[in-house]
């Protein structure tokens, strides 16, 4: 193929173009040629088609997602907010933390190892982007039904990436979500979130400012790995038929990643960038055209002064390449020769590839031959913006119509084999199996790891200054009611922080979702933002950045809508923290908040195939005096243990406590059935020692939240009502499921 | 009393090592592995990682690093030298120690709480504990295994070589339970799990493993290695 240059481009103006494959609407193209005043080359085509799909241009999201800005609480908290590549937040003591969830899920249904590890090297460097150095990572999964042939591919797969990248970087898992749920068979999610730390002065941003200063592509050599990966990622849904994709998931080395990380933070610490963006989706279309426009809007690059693994790659391909491990920065001259030194150091692949220059053209040659020039904004954030169409679909408010009719446990048989089925079952189940595989001890600050509530790493270790982060999502609760989906999301993930004692400081998200094309999905997306948003506002938290995944639908089939929502709270010393269990007898057990029967989208509700009901209603008031109530506790050490309740209610707390330290309990409940099964959120059960009574009821009494004393800690069963269940029988069923399934 | 502490590319416990000597109350030392200087250090920590990837062999290529050179050289003549995780697999594939790691039995990563039992006290590096010690400290691996011939291993059980051993169930597959290794002198040893991952309990699971680095310091103050 001849090159197509900008003087072709004018000499043939008529010249047919592949708009469609490349995943351009006809108007889209239209647009592209209005920008120009002229037919695109076919690398500003390959440029344009990336940068406008909805992965990368968010356009059918955009006008949504307006709204975490709009309805956003002032605070000084935020040092960095949405539209950089990670928000940043300061956590005080002038320590400054970044972190952002991202999807990766076609990929990884395609390829479940390569998808995964991959996910997690591409959140790993949008954190070291803003001059942090990653310190944990959180991994959210959902797959198909436990027991079907697919889960057993994908699952095993996606867990060894994870920990395969993860690991081999240093970088300690401290948490994540294992669910299932038959609607992601075809389609499994794998978020990953990365937390990063700096000093306040360390901040990056992307921008390419100042002309004269160089261009600097560093890390891996481009290859043709990845290449449409974007348009894979968010654009198609998987068919049975169409061709394969298998070639387009990009294959990341760790070893690679975890040099450049060194290289990058010793660079940094020298002070020797102006600007740098990762290579992510979009590759260097994306890095350059936001670097550009990021700064003044000019920049001229040479494309052949890309370093590339296959010599034979076309303009085009080297432009739309998504291989990993790579890094474009923004250097002055002076500073050139140092910067070079460091990857020297670090035997880091290396290349001036151009330089800042004033006005707004971004340019690109090859070999000479102009074959780029476009203004920059008009890639990076000019794209397509859709308001898409939308209705409340039609299940709403059917589902809102059923009753759910499950067996209630009253006897004390029945009481057993109904917490032993919960404690069994694969949502619920313990995930040992997974984690197992993720290192949680590297880098030596892992306070909390699954199966606590949250994760929690030591950010400073003289003033033991730390920061917990959790993420959840009740996917069960947005397809009855997303918007009270998303405040009963962000309401849990803020009191899984809180059950430690950290205080919630700020929010990210991951919103996935199946195709905005079907009006139905769009609402349930709109709603689930709007619904962020207001809850947001209302807890006074800032959203700083998220992620958008849509297409996440098997042929017509949508998966449930996810929006998984991650909290970071900050706690000023690690050491006062309440763990999430006890280990020793004659603690007094209470129940903080009332149970209501709530069974709609309750994982009991789901064992039983019943999806109706009315969702609860987030009392985001009550949560946020109860969120005050267990940051009290902690401080006034009024706490021996403390441990969130959410799907499986009270019976999956309690056997998650009794287990983590082989310590039982005697429980007594009124309204037995209810009491165990029920979901009502805004509910935590805490030990104390018998002398804090009256210091516990003070501050239920003062935040207004209902005290129920329920039991007392000992023993070598779980003991509710009359009925008694070994800690043997108990860890056998609790534990014995990942290992059947997947072992 | 120095202790070095070598980052190979790829390496990832370093700082955790280098923070496990300071707690015991010894001086860590950096070193770069392609520095053939020990910088006057008296003792060299291999840490734990995936130096160089695990290219080829886990610790294959870090064996050939410039500064493995004056290490191999100093621990024949006597310094305690101490390769954990990645860093006993370095000691394997530089033959300081017989045998090999190879992938878990179950064939993925594991990382858990291990308890292990102390079975020799007269090495560099163990000095602090009492035999027969039971002690928790995280094992994290994806090659753990410890193998070598019959004759080897009947040797290592006969000169009382193997230092550490798993209690309870195999966690990868290790021949004897193996857990660690001494060389014939007790001034080098290969370990598998972490110790420098337990020296408080609220980032480890216990500080147990404190005794490793105090008892290289305390081999010092008494006068050396035998």
């Amino acid at each position: 193929m001849s090159l197509d240059t900008v003087a072709t481009a004018k000499a043939n103006p008529d010249a047919s173009q592949p708009f469609a494959e490349l995943g351009l609407k006809p108007d889209e193209y239209a647009r592209i040629k209005e920008i120009l005043g002229r037919r695109p080359t076919s690398s500003e085509l390959a440029m344009y088609s990336v940068m406008w799909s909805e992965h990368c241009s968010y356009k059918s999201s955009k006008v949504h997602l307006k709204q975490f800005g709009d309805k956003a609480v002032k605070t000084d908290a935020l040092l960095v907010g949405i539209g950089e590549n990670a928000g940043v937040v300061d956590v005080g003591q002038g320590y400054a933390v970044t972190f952002k969830i991202e999807s990766h899920n076609h990929p990884s249904f395609i390829e479940p190892y390569q998808g995964a590890a991959t996910g997690v090297g591409g959140i790993v460097r949008d954190i070291l982007t803003m001059g942090a150095r990653p310190i944990a990572v959180m991994d959210p999964l959902r797959f198909g039904p436990a027991d079907a042939p697919d889960t057993r591919r994908v699952l095993p797969g996606i867990v060894a990436g994870v920990g395969g990248y993860g690991n081999c970087l240093g970088l300690p898992n401290i948490g994540g979500e294992v669910v299932f749920d038959e609607t992601y068979l075809g389609n499994p999610l794998v978020n990953a979130l990365c937390v990063g730390v700096m000093k306040h002065s360390d901040i990056k941003l992307a921008k390419a400012a100042g002309a004269g200063n160089l261009v600097v592509l560093y890390g891996a050599k481009t290859g043709g790995d990845g290449i449409g990966g974007v348009s894979v990622l968010a654009s198609e849904t998987f068919e049975s038929k169409g061709p394969a994709k298998r070639p387009a998931v990009q294959v990341g080395d760790p070893f690679v990643e975890k040099v450049l990380i060194e290289c990058s933070l010793e660079i940094f610490a020298e002070d020797l960038v102006v600007g740098i963006q990762d290579l992510g989706g979009a590759g260097l279309s994306c890095a350059t055209s936001e670097l550009a426009s990021g700064g003044s809007g000019g920049m001229k690059v040479q494309l052949e002064k890309v370093p590339v693994r296959d010599p034979s790659l076309s303009p085009e391909e080297i432009l739309m390449s998504e291989s990993q491990e790579r890094m474009c920065a923004i250097v002055e001259p002076s500073k050139i020769a140092r910067f070079l030194e460091i990857c020297a150091k670090w035997d880091v692949t290396v290349n001036v590839i151009g330089e800042v220059t004033d006005g707004n053209h971004l340019e690109i040659t090859w070999n000479g031959e102009l074959i780029v020039d476009v203004p920059p904004r008009t890639v990076a954030h000019d794209g397509p913006v859709y308001n898409r169409p939308m209705a409340q679909p039609a299940y709403i408010n059917e589902v809102a119509k059923q009753v759910i009719n499950v067996p209630i446990p009253a006897t004390a048989d029945e009481i057993k084999v109904t917490v032993l089925k919960l404690a069994a079952t694969p949502n619920l189940a313990d995930k040992s199996w997974v984690t197992d595989q993720y290192d949680r001890y590297v880098q030596g600050n892992s306070i909390q790891a699954q199966p606590d509530d949250s994760g929690m790493v030591r950010i400073d270790e003289k003033t033991h200054l730390g920061v917990a982060i959790a993420t959840d999502a009740n996917a069960n609760w947005s397809y009855l009611n997303p918007y009270e989906g998303a405040r009963l999301a962000l309401a849990e993930a803020a009191r899984n922080i809180a059950t430690a004692g950290a205080k919630p400081l700020a929010v990210t998200n991951c919103l996935n979702f199946g195709s905005p094309e079907d009006t139905g999905v769009m609402w349930q997306f709109a709603e689930s933002v709007r619904g962020l948003a207001d809850g947001c506002l209302e807890m006074g938290l800032p959203v700083t950045g998220g992620n958008v995944s849509f297409y996440n639908q098997t042929g017509a089939v949508a998966i449930l809508p996810t929006p998984v929502i991650g909290v970071l709270g900050v706690i000023d010393d690690v050491r006062t923290r309440t763990p999430m269990s006890f280990d020793r007898a004659g603690l007094d057990l209470y129940l903080l908040g009332e149970t209501e029967d709530h069974l709609a989208g309750s994982e009991w509700a789901y064992m039983h195939n019943q999806r109706g009901g009315v969702a609860p209603t987030a009392n985001l008031q009550r949560e946020m005096r109860l969120i005050d109530l267990l940051v009290a506790g902690r401080t006034k050490k009024i706490f021996t243990a403390a441990h969130d309740l959410s799907q499986g209610g009270l019976s999956a707390t309690l056997t998650e406590m009794v287990l983590r330290h082989n310590t039982g309990a005697t429980i007594q409940l009124d309204n037995v059935g209810m009491a165990l099964l029920s979901e009502t959120p805004g509910r935590v059960v805490v030990a104390i020692d018998p002398a804090q009574t009256a210091a516990l009821t003070q501050e239920a009494v003062t935040q207004k939240i209902v005290l129920t004393k329920i039991g007392v800690t000992g023993g070598d069963s779980l003991v509710i009502n009359d009925a008694k269940i070994s800690l043997v029988e108990l860890r056998k069923a609790h534990t014995e499921t990942f290992a059947k399934l997947f072992g | 009393m120095k202790i070095g502490v070598v980052t190979f590319p790829g390496t990832l416990d370093d700082r955790d090592a280098a923070r496990a000597v300071r707690h015991a109350g010894g001086e860590a030392v950096a070193l770069w592995h392609n520095d053939a200087d020990l910088h006057g250090v008296d003792a060299v920590i291999l840490p734990g990682g995936f130096s160089y990837g695990d290219y080829l062999r886990c610790g294959a290529i870090s064996r050939f690093s410039p500064v493995m050179e004056p290490i191999i050289k100093a621990a024949q003549s006597g310094m305690p030298l101490l390769g954990i995780c990645n860093g006993f697999q370095v000691l394997a594939e530089a033959h300081l120690i017989p045998g090999a790691l190879t992938r878990n039995h179950e064939l993925h990563f594991l990382c858990r709480d291990q308890t292990i039992c102390i079975e020799n006290v007269n090495t560099a590096w163990t000095s602090s504990f009492s035999q027969g010690q039971e002690i928790v400290i995280p094992l994290k691996n994806g090659e753990g295994a410890y193998m070598c011939d019959d004759e080897t291993l009947a040797m290592l059980e006969g000169e009382g070589r193997i230092i550490a051993r798993y209690v309870g169930e195999n966690p990868n597959g290790s021949r004897n339970l193996i857990a660690g290794v001494t060389n014939e002198r007790g001034n080098i040893v290969g370990l598998m799990p972490h110790p420098e991952h337990a020296i408080d309990s609220l980032t480890g699971p216990s500080a147990d493993g404190l005794g490793f680095f105090t008892s290289v310091l305390k081999s010092f103050i008494s006068g050396g290695v035998k």
